[in-house]
């Protein structure tokens, strides 16, 4: 069983509906004791960090570091990998988890002496994708996938798959139990089905 | 890489999708659920869908058809069309829309784009702007005029001073329509997309006057679009967004090519 976190972020709909028509078993949540019945946990999220301030007050941070910490898996998706990491420069006053290390920033401005867009909506390709990814597991190097943020998470040993935008950052990360993906798989066709296939069949 | 985007637009009255030859007969183009799915299939990027009901009692059917057309839909979606308030929208997503698309109401009321945003993101709003050049001006692209209510009464605004204020209030993205050259598949508005795409951070949207795969290379290339719109010319089977999109990768415009 699935435990669906809902923290009123704007995709929880989205991700829902892609996981039930993958064939998961669901329960959206606000309760910590379900997450930390929990054999894996989905966090969605799009638009604004300070939003993942609420999974703090419902108690649900300590619940995902305890589940975590006993084996369950974790699927962090767009603000929900970003809250994996210690926070955002877009919230500074909400601390993320701090499971990876190091803060998310926003895009530059200008990048390689041109003026670089933000958010960064669209298309772009995965790249880098590390072998060893159960995440990844079928996606091809250079597969596209849809993005829409405006802030994104450093590349480290755990990145799973970078994305070039103003520099290489990180499209997927992967730590044992605990992943996340910046961009939005219940939005990016056949390779973002993949994806959460991959997830459920953990 | 980024890849330029190919949206595909569907005018839904009354729950079908409609498209009007010359502005006087409509013709049933089909089911909204179906065309967005095949259009998917199809290799479009995104799918819009824009209510042209614009009736009370329409909001029950688009609310469904949203609904249903959400069902099995795996690319981002968009709805436009009579959204008024931060309730309507909400209501919009619920129904499994990922963005919604404002225009007359966001002139009307410019904190609804800060509203909407507020509360689900940026990346939701999408500010659509009707342009019509202005003829006889020093600068016809740049002293563009804002137009509401389908194009029928003019704002006053400048075309880039909306965009810049509706970038400033929040908006996610601009669609950007121009009424000189909509309906007529010669070609989009070059020059005017380019103005407002350097006037902002967000991406632009370019809409109206699509007809042949190097009218996208064009707006991409010199109209600096980020993603182009069209209608017509995808439906009753003319093209599709996956020839379309070789040819454009033959003219070097970075696209998404489905497998």
């Amino acid at each position: 069983m699935i435990a669906v976190i809902d923290y009123k972020a704007g995709n929880l709909t989205s991700v829902v509906k892609t996981l039930g028509y993958l064939g998961a078993e669901m329960l959206v949540t606000q309760d910590p004791e379900v997450v930390r019945r929990a054999e894996k946990i989905v966090l969605p999220g799009v638009g604004h960090f300070r939003a993942t301030a609420l999974l703090e007050e419902l108690g649900i941070t300590e619940a995902v570091r305890e589940s975590v910490a006993k084996g369950a898996w974790f699927l962090g998706v767009c603000v929900g990998l970003q809250w994996l990491y210690e926070g955002s420069t877009e919230a500074p006053e909400t601390r993320g988890l701090g499971h990876f290390g190091g803060e998310c920033e926003r895009f530059p401005t200008v990048f390689g002496g041109e003026a670089l867009k933000a958010p960064h909506v669209g298309w772009n390709s995965l790249e880098e994708i590390r072998g060893d990814s159960r995440l990844m597991r079928g996606i091809d190097e250079g597969e596209f996938v849809y993005y829409t943020h405006s802030w994104r998470a450093p590349l480290s040993a755990d990145t799973a798959a970078s994305t070039p935008y103003g520099g290489a950052f990180t499209g997927a990360v992967e730590r044992e139990n605990v992943m996340g993906v910046q961009f939005h798989p219940e939005k990016s066709a056949s390779v973002g089905l993949r994806v959460l296939r991959n997830f459920i069949e953990l | 890489m980024l890849t330029k985007r190919i949206i595909a637009c569907l005018d839904v009255r009354d729950g079908r999708v409609v498209k009007g030859v010359q502005f006087v007969d409509i013709i049933d183009a089909g089911d909204p659920a179906e065309l967005a799915r095949r259009h998917a299939a199809g290799g479009a990027d995104e799918i819009v869908l824009l209510d042209i009901t614009a009736t009370h009692e329409g909001r029950g059917t688009l609310l469904d058809t949203v609904r249903r057309t959400a069902a099995a839909l795996f690319v981002p979606f968009t709805v436009g069309g009579g959204i008024r308030s931060a309730e309507d929208a909400s209501a919009v997503f619920d129904a499994g829309a990922d963005k919604v698309s404002i225009n007359s109401s966001a002139i009307a009321r410019p904190e609804l784009i800060g509203e909407i945003g507020g509360s689900f993101g940026a990346q939701a709003v999408i500010v659509a702007i009707d342009a019509r050049r202005k003829e006889g001006a020093a600068d016809p692209v740049g002293e563009a005029e804002v137009y509401v209510s389908g194009g029928r009464k003019p704002t006053g605004l400048r075309v880039v001073d909306w965009a810049r204020e509706a970038e400033q209030r929040g908006a996610g993205e601009i669609l950007l329509t121009s009424m000189n050259t909509d309906g007529m598949r010669a070609g989009f508005d070059c020059e005017l997309t380019a103005r407002v795409s350097e006037a902002v951070q967000i991406p632009v949207i370019a809409s109206g006057g699509a007809g042949t795969a190097e009218h996208f290379a064009d707006v991409f290339g010199r109209g600096r679009a980020d993603a182009a719109l069209a209608a017509s010319i995808f439906h009753f089977g003319v093209t599709d967004s996956r020839g379309l999109k070789e040819t454009l990768r033959r003219a070097g415009v970075r696209v998404r090519l489905p497998c």
